[in-house]
């Protein structure tokens, strides 16, 4: 990888403050940039580090609402999101447990991997993503495949998570990357299910609405078995086809719906 | 830039650049070679460490993320004078390595496990393993190995 330099600031004002340099670069925990920067597909000019800012983490559940900070690993979330207890088996399912201990919920979200399984409970929870500048809701955040509402510099400080009545992830894997082929988040609430697909869609994650709407009016996997996805809209890879991913998403979202109890 | 940590146990500093990965800093400026490089993708976790009592993988973690840390590497198990400590003796016990090359990885995940999981089942213990690999073993008296560094009998576990 090519050489930068390197920053720690220890507050959020700090790390905005670094982050206006040209060619600088925020660091979350660094399980996707920096495998990214040795295939030289990044180089930043400055890496700005934010695990050494503590107002960015830990996890806090209050009045119904998980709030979760930017620079969270997921093995703390999996440990610590306990009431919520889909969010914390997700986290604990991300990676293996060497990568859960350095890669961050901040990162995850800001990067939007299409594959990646943080988005699908940001989005299915109707979550809302807080930065140094503003709240985004998780509706308007994610903009496709890698591209989200942040701008140039904009560090995701929190998310905010309401807790569900119900939830249930369910994450098939590519066998060898352990990525997401398809994964499917189903959250209940008071007002409807939302439901949310990562590892599948060619924009990246996205909500099934027939689906919701369906579980929304009949929560039981019986519910969703005359709906179907198109594969025209999904990703086809070496790995599966569109019409694959298509079905895999049918029976990820029944099983979560099961999941649930 | 100067990077000063606590490397099983002794103050150590060298310099690094910004891009000067926590394995190569191990490695080429300490001295500890008993870290391995295997994928340099974080894939196989044969660069496994403890950074503040915490697994990494070595090959994906600045060594400026880790000035001022603590960090246990595999050469920090054994006692001084060359005993093997419970996970290592029972790696070699139950024949849990054959080229050696993913032990280091393999032990101290091994040691990261049996402190959050002081008993873990087989299947426990096979899914921490699955960020390493090991291409010689199958797994199998790894598993053998680190059920019997938790004092569980290994007696039950049959090979598949």
């Amino acid at each position: 990888m090519y050489n930068f330099e390197f920053v720690k600031p220890s507050t959020v004002a700090e790390a905005v403050a670094a982050l206006k340099d040209e060619g600088a670069q925020a660091l979350g925990g660094g399980q996707t940039l920096l495998p990214t920067m040795k295939q030289r597909l990044a180089s930043p000019e400055t890496l700005v580090s934010l695990s050494g800012i503590a107002e960015m983490i830990g996890v806090n559940a209050a009045g119904g609402t998980v709030t979760i900070g930017g620079a969270t690993s997921h093995a703390a979330v999996a440990a610590q999101a306990g009431a919520y207890p889909a969010l914390a088996a997700l986290a604990g399912g991300i990676g293996d447990p060497a990568v859960r201990n350095r890669g961050t919920i901040g990162g995850s979200v800001a990067n939007n991997d299409p594959a990646a399984c943080y988005p699908s409970a940001v989005l299915a929870s109707g979550a809302t993503v807080v930065t140094n500048a503003r709240e985004i809701a998780a509706d308007d955040y994610f903009q496709g495949m890698f591209a989200t509402a942040l701008e140039e510099g904009e560090i995701i400080t929190a998310i905010r998570f309401p807790v569900p009545q119900a939830a249930n992830y369910q994450k098939f894997e590519q066998p060898a990357s352990r990525f997401a082929m398809a994964g499917v988040f189903v959250a209940k609430y008071a007002d409807g299910v939302r439901v949310a697909v990562t590892g599948a869609g060619n924009d990246g994650v996205f909500r099934w609405a027939e689906a919701e709407a369906a579980l929304s009016a009949n929560f039981s996997p019986a519910a969703i078995e005359g709906l179907s996805l198109s594969g025209d809209d999904m990703i086809g890879d070496v790995h599966g086809s569109g019409a694959y991913r298509a079905h895999l998403v049918k029976v990820l979202t029944k099983r979560a719906v099961a999941a649930c109890g | 830039m100067k990077i000063t940590m606590t490397v099983n146990g002794k103050t150590r500093s060298g310099e690094a650049e910004g891009r000067t990965l926590l394995v190569n800093f191990l490695r080429d400026t300490l001295g500890l070679t008993g870290t391995h490089v295997g994928c340099d993708t974080s894939q196989c976790g044969a660069c496994v460490v403890h950074v503040n009592g915490q697994a990494v993988k070595s090959c994906t973690m600045l060594a400026a993320e880790a000035d001022g840390a603590q960090v246990s590497t595999i050469e920090g198990q054994a006692a001084p004078d060359g005993t093997l400590n419970t996970i290592q003796q029972a790696f070699q016990d139950h024949h849990g390595l054959q080229c050696g090359f993913c032990t280091p990885g393999m032990v101290m995940s091994a040691t990261a496990l049996l402190k959050e999981n002081p008993k873990p089942t087989e299947a426990e213990i096979r899914h921490y393993l699955e960020g390493n690999i090991c291409r010689c073993t199958g797994y199998h008296n790894i598993v053998k190995a680190i059920m019997a560094a938790s004092g569980q009998d290994v007696g039950a576990i049959a090979a598949e």
